[in-house]
């Protein structure tokens, strides 16, 4: 626990700071729904015409004049970039920073197992994780009560649990390379949060990039899909699984080798 | 028993030497200096001792049990201080100093408040705002303050202002005193001489010797200084000839027989022939030719 606890202080201050972010946009982004909501019934019929752009975006699905239809894409963008990014930045620096900043040496000469600070330090992403989410969807309750909207509780806990799992997914894959390197890697994790975006952007817009879908986790959280089949999409979802279980595993076997320099 | 010993220890970074073949034996209660130039493997020692880095082959053993095996078992009767005195920056010094003590599960509060006053450390001062001898301290802390059997110090006196380093010496000779093998590895030859009783010599990746102070310091190798002369007579087993002012020494190492034949057809007005400080002989093991000094 000491370790687990000293992992969510040294990251308080990015978790106060992200969290806060998101969950601000979030409530901003319910908030000028209503005023959109009248404008926006004629919108949809727009993005409809637009063709591959509203693709893309998986907005050709969407009625805009629905509360969800309209959550299922801002949400997307907010909670699923913003936190994949989040989620990208606590997996690649949680155990290659101990290198960057020299302070491996002082941890890891301390009787605790390898294997006991790898599974701290994922405790610790995993926990500042559900965090950042539990204040979102905190935030996103309340602003839906107070702009007075009643969108179905079980779509909106899909289109949750499904950035919940993408945050994971992109947390655990950048888990397992932050065993390899041995600085900040900052770039590669933001890099591969926006790499994972822009793979769906591309299989959206071609059926011929369609098996992109399985490689990146926004391929399950497309909230039109959500929206559209009230679930999530398994085939897309058990790669991301194995991707997840690689990432962990990873980390696991490499950390617990690997030369201190 | 050993504290430390190491057959064979080998470590290679790819290519890259790290150490070649380490007899190294520590005895337990020593107080042991390890001395060689930048370089020359004895962090990679360390590091391979305390299980940051794996060996390429040989073993080597802590209180006789294995350093790869046996690691968990090991750490908590060692005392670490890294070369480098890094820590988390955002955090206090009293805290680094706790979680230290609580990663080992122990209560070491008084002793880390014994030591912070003799060390006269601010606890209350966050690492980032700590100077690099103010660092040190908390690191002299963090691997004392549990009491282990034994100090592994790498290069623990640098940034330490004079008066600081003399206590922290007076804290390991009190340690030693009370039964801790203490291991440190220096650059400061007079620290070695002063402090330890035994000493080895890295360099290149290999030991190249590993004695007693004073068997160190008795090499059959005599310092030589002549006056009266522009030159020193020709004789083999001559090296480092200096010249000074009027006085020209050198460093001989082959018969005495030989040295006094030679100056006797010299028109000298002074000889001295003395042994040379240990300092003087561990500088041959840093240079190239320390391989044939003895």
């Amino acid at each position: 626990m000491i370790l687990f606890k000293h992992e969510l202080r040294q990251g308080r201050n990015t978790l106060l700071i992200w969290s806060g972010v998101i969950a601000f946009m979030l409530g901003i982004c319910i908030f000028i729904y209503p005023e959109m909501k009248d404008q926006m019934g004629d919108i949809s019929g727009v993005f409809a015409d637009m063709g591959g752009f509203s693709a893309a975006f998986g907005m050709d699905q969407l009625n805009f004049g629905e509360f969800i239809g309209f959550f299922g894409v801002e949400c997307g963008n907010v909670l699923g970039l913003g936190g994949a990014f989040f989620a990208a930045l606590l997996g690649i620096s949680a155990l290659a920073k101990e290198e960057k900043e020299q302070t491996a040496e002082f941890l890891l000469t301390h009787p605790v197992t390898r294997e006991k600070v790898v599974l701290h330090k994922l405790c610790a992403v995993l926990a500042q994780i559900a965090i950042l989410n539990l204040l979102a969807i905190c935030i996103t309750a309340v602003s839906i009560l107070m702009i007075k909207e009643s969108p179905e509780a079980k779509t909106l806990a899909w289109l949750f649990l499904a950035y919940f799992i993408l945050q994971i997914e992109t947390a655990s894959i950048c888990f397992g390379i932050s065993a390899f390197i041995s600085q900040g890697g900052l770039g590669i994790g933001l890099g591969m949060a926006a790499l994972f975006y822009f793979l769906n952007i591309i299989a959206n817009l071609t059926e011929q990039a369609e098996f992109l879908k399985y490689i990146t986790p926004f391929g399950y959280t497309e909230g039109a899909d959500i929206i559209a089949k009230g679930s999530i999409d398994v085939k897309y979802l058990s790669v991301g699984l194995v991707l997840t279980a690689v990432g962990i595993a990873a980390a696991f076997y490499w950390y617990c080798r690997k030369d201190i320099v | 028993m050993h504290a430390i010993k190491t057959v064979s220890l080998t470590k290679y970074y790819g290519q890259s030497r790290g150490i070649i073949d380490l007899n190294l034996s520590v005895d337990e209660g020593d107080f042991f200096g390890f001395i060689g130039p930048n370089g020359a493997g004895k962090s990679t020692t360390i590091r391979t001792l305390m299980g940051l880095i794996a060996p390429s082959s040989g073993t080597a053993e802590i209180f006789g049990l294995d350093i790869v095996k046996q690691k968990q078992e090991i750490l908590p009767s060692i005392g670490y201080m890294p070369s480098e005195a890094s820590f988390y920056r955002n955090m206090r010094a009293g805290e680094i100093i706790r979680l230290s003590a609580s990663l080992r599960h122990k209560n070491c509060r008084r002793e880390a408040k014994r030591l912070c006053r003799r060390l006269a450390l601010d606890t209350e001062k966050k690492i980032g705002e700590l100077s690099l001898g103010n660092r040190k301290k908390v690191s002299i802390v963090c691997a004392l303050q549990h009491k282990p059997a034994l100090c592994v110090l790498d290069e623990p006196t640098s940034g330490l202002d004079p008066l600081i380093q003399r206590e922290f010496y007076a804290i390991l000779e009190e340690r030693n005193a009370e039964g801790t093998t203490i291991f440190l590895s220096s650059h400061v030859l007079s620290e070695i001489e002063r402090y330890c009783r035994h000493a080895a010599v890295i360099r290149q990746g290999k030991l190249l010797i590993s004695d007693s102070l004073e068997n160190l310091g008795h090499t059959g190798t005599k310092k030589v200084t002549i006056r009266g002369v522009d030159a020193p007579p020709a004789l083999e087993h001559m090296k480092d000839i200096r010249k000074n002012g009027d006085a020209i020494s050198f460093l001989y190492n082959g018969t005495p027989d030989v040295l006094l034949k030679a100056l006797a057809y010299l028109p000298l007005t002074d000889v001295d022939i003395s042994e040379p400080d240990l300092e003087e002989v561990f500088m041959h093991y840093y240079s190239e030719e320390g391989k044939d000094f003895t």
